[in-house]
């Protein structure tokens, strides 16, 4: 069981490497390698879930060097059920673009895609912070060839940005990091867990700007404000597939903010106390109303679903900033919903795409068999609006119920049923325009002379994004795969995976309590990883009489290193 | 010796933040060089100032902590590469779009045909 914690990065590393070097020109090939790999993926972490499940925390010295001197990895509950929640979607989202030929269209798109995973894998198994950002790295590196992927103007504008972006995100990440480790002067986050409760008094203010340093870094990941800015350019202008397998990424920021902040730095830690908690819970609540107000204004769906995404993060930040066992648990099974709900919207706004060539919420001749589609957004966007009977409605009760113990409840409330209703009312109008609009006999059709009462009124912004729309839709064609009937099966299996999660209510949300629990008891994690006190005392009492043995046998020797030839240089 | 690394770690970070929120994409892509720059002596400094000692433990009294060193070899591949790599986007977008500019106005919505 231990060794196989490894596999689910080894083995896309492997994999996106094979598909490079040796398969570059036979697509089925590349199909193939990487789908297979996608399914195996899915059983490896499927397994390595069931085994955390059991209550253990397990971990996995590389190289077998021991825990505080080499990288660990460590697999609980949290990470096992993150990992399978990538590997699903990274199976769906990949059979979504296999299905609609969008990995044909550019090249490399299967070898970043394993090598995303990868990285993905690794920043949810790793205990140790520098390893993290390695990973994070290399979850980057693929995520920056997967935005590009296809190429075009706006495209390569948004990738530069978003690029520019992360990079200076890393560069932060690195400062805290050297803050760390001058502070702490380790990188194992057991340790580090172990030594925070046990530094002086006078380094309180360098651990408090460490710990603000790595949530920066974090919450620039997760798309919490101030910090927010990158995403919806980024979700809007990249492939839609490819920002449906983003709706992951924004989740490794939540992730690693509830790894850190509950083992390293947790309340209560006296340097800390309060001080996440506090900076926090205001920048959730701002978050999910200037997500959700942007989910009003969009302008084009990708950008409202976009929105809606950083409306979703700010709730689920919200939940995480409570930093209590109940509010952990409702984060963590709002953390599965919304990255489901987000990828399934982004699904659909593929499928808008390749039916109107853009996703431009003005009134456009009907859509090619759009019914279908009607239906999956509909579903889609109530999910992640949070409106019942869907997940998301469970979701942000159990996050009502969990802050409902605070003394700011009411500001909590407020906020989250205020933008629940924005954003239906958002989702609602987006939905019209798109799938009603064209079949009203008082809208306008789309003709060259397009210029309707209510329209008339408009800003100059706007008319010229229209015109730019309608000039795209007299080039344009539908492409022939892109509106396969495979990709919409994908895309019912993701709606179907949001209708489990709400049957199977029950089982889930007792498992993000179970791992809500175990983040809690971070002995266990300290345990798992450095070794309980007696498994450590005996450790080094083999150390010590190996040193013994080792110095017997150095005094035995005559010739010390320094030999005269070398001094004489 | 401490004053001068801090100063100097300070103005890398200065005129790097400085280039950062220029508009132009060449001055961004030095200043995030600069940025890097800074972090590398940064975390060099993190073990502690020691001059003239090796990395190695027990021979010598005087040792330096041989973990930043590691770490900023990293870092610095790191950030190699992703200047490499940002500036052939940069590139790109610029041939592409005709215009360096970091900003971009909100965009409508990309015409897909040919993508």
């Amino acid at each position: 069981m231990q060794h196989w914690i490894i596999a689910p990065i080894v083995l896309p590393a492997l994999i996106g490497a094979m598909i490079t070097l040796t398969m570059r020109h036979d697509v089925l090939l590349q199909r193939v390698a990487a789908l297979a790999s996608a399914v195996l993926l899915v059983g490896l972490t499927g397994a390595l879930l069931f085994g955390a499940a059991q209550g253990g925390v397990e971990s996995y010295e590389l190289g077998s060097w021991p825990a505080p001197f080499g990288i660990v990895l460590v697999l609980d509950r949290l990470s096992g059920l993150m990992v399978t929640l990538t590997a699903v979607l990274g199976l769906l989202v990949l059979a979504y673009a296999i299905a609609t030929g969008w990995d044909q269209r550019g090249r490399n798109f299967h070898a970043l895609f394993q090598f995303q995973l990868m990285g993905l894998f690794g920043a949810m198994l790793t205990g140790d912070i520098f390893n993290l950002f390695v990973f994070f790295e290399i979850l980057l590196i693929a995520s920056y060839g997967l935005m590009t992927h296809g190429g075009g103007r706006m495209r390569l504008r948004g990738g530069v940005q978003y690029v520019i972006y992360n990079l200076a995100g890393s560069t932060l990440f690195l400062f805290a990091l050297g803050t760390l480790y001058a502070v702490f002067g380790t990188l194992n986050m057991a340790d580090l867990a172990e030594r925070a409760t046990q530094l002086p008094a006078g380094d309180d203010a360098l651990v408090r700007v460490t710990a603000v340093l790595l949530l920066l870094v974090f919450i620039l990941k997760g798309a919490l404000l101030p910090m927010h800015f990158w995403l919806p350019n980024t979700y809007a202008l990249a492939p839609a597939p490819v920002a449906a397998l983003f709706a992951v990424m924004t989740k490794v920021g939540a992730y690693s903010v509830i790894r850190v902040f509950t083992l390293i730095f947790p309340d209560t830690l006296p340097s800390i106390g309060g001080l996440v908690s506090d900076v926090m819970v205001p920048a959730a609540l701002v978050t999910l109303t200037v997500g959700m107000i942007g989910v009003l204004g969009g302008g084009t769906l990708a950008r409202t679903v976009s929105f809606g995404v950083i409306g979703s993060m700010g709730t689920l930040f919200l939940a995480i900033g409570t930093f209590t066992e109940e509010a952990l648990s409702a984060a963590i099974y709002y953390m599965i919903h919304s990255t489901l709900a987000a990828a399934a919207l982004f699904l659909v706004v593929d499928q808008v795409r390749a039916r109107r060539g853009n996703s431009t919420l003005l009134p456009q001749a009907p859509m090619y068999k759009a019914g279908v589609i009607a239906v999956f957004y509909f579903l889609a966007a109530i999910a992640l609006a949070g409106m019942p009977p869907l997940s998301g409605f469970l979701g942000k009760l159990m996050v009502l119920q969990a802050i409902r113990a605070e003394e700011w409840w009411g500001w909590g409330y407020a906020f989250i049923l205020g933008t629940s209703l924005i954003a239906v009312v958002g989702f609602a109008r987006a939905g019209s325009v798109l799938f009603w609009r064209p079949f009203d006999a008082s809208s306008p059709q789309v003709t060259a002379g397009m210029q309707a009462d209510d329209l008339a009124a408009e800003t100059a912004a706007e008319e010229k994004a229209e015109a730019d729309a309608i000039e795209a839709e007299e080039a344009f064609e539908i492409a022939p795969n892109a509106i396969s009937g495979l990709g919409q099966a994908v895309l019912g299996v993701m709606l179907a995976l949001l209708v489990a999660l709400t049957v199977f209510a029950g089982p889930v949300s007792r498992f993000a309590q179970a791992t809500a629990a175990q983040l809690y008891d971070t002995q266990q994690y300290v345990y798992a990883v450095l070794g309980s006190p007696e498994e450590r005392a005996a450790r080094e009492a083999a150390e010590e009489a190996l040193a013994d043995d080792l110095h017997g046998a150095d005094h035995g020797a005559p010739a010390h290193s320094e030999t005269p030839a070398e001094e004489g240089h | 010796m401490e004053i001068l690394v801090a100063t100097a770690i300070g103005a890398m970070t200065a005129s790097g933040i400085y280039l950062l929120l220029r508009l132009r994409t060449f001055p961004v892509v030095l200043g995030l060089a600069m940025l890097s720059y800074a972090v590398n002596v940064f975390i060099f400094a993190s073990g502690r100032l020691v001059a003239g000692a090796p990395p190695i433990l027990g021979e010598l009294e005087r040792t330096t902590d041989p973990l930043p060193q590691a770490l900023v070899l990293t870092a610095i591949v790191i950030s190699f590469g992703m200047t490499a790599l940002v500036v052939i986007l940069a590139l790109g977008a610029y041939l592409n779009a005709g215009t360096d500019a970091i900003d971009i106005e909100k965009p409508g919505e990309q015409p897909e045909t040919g993508r």
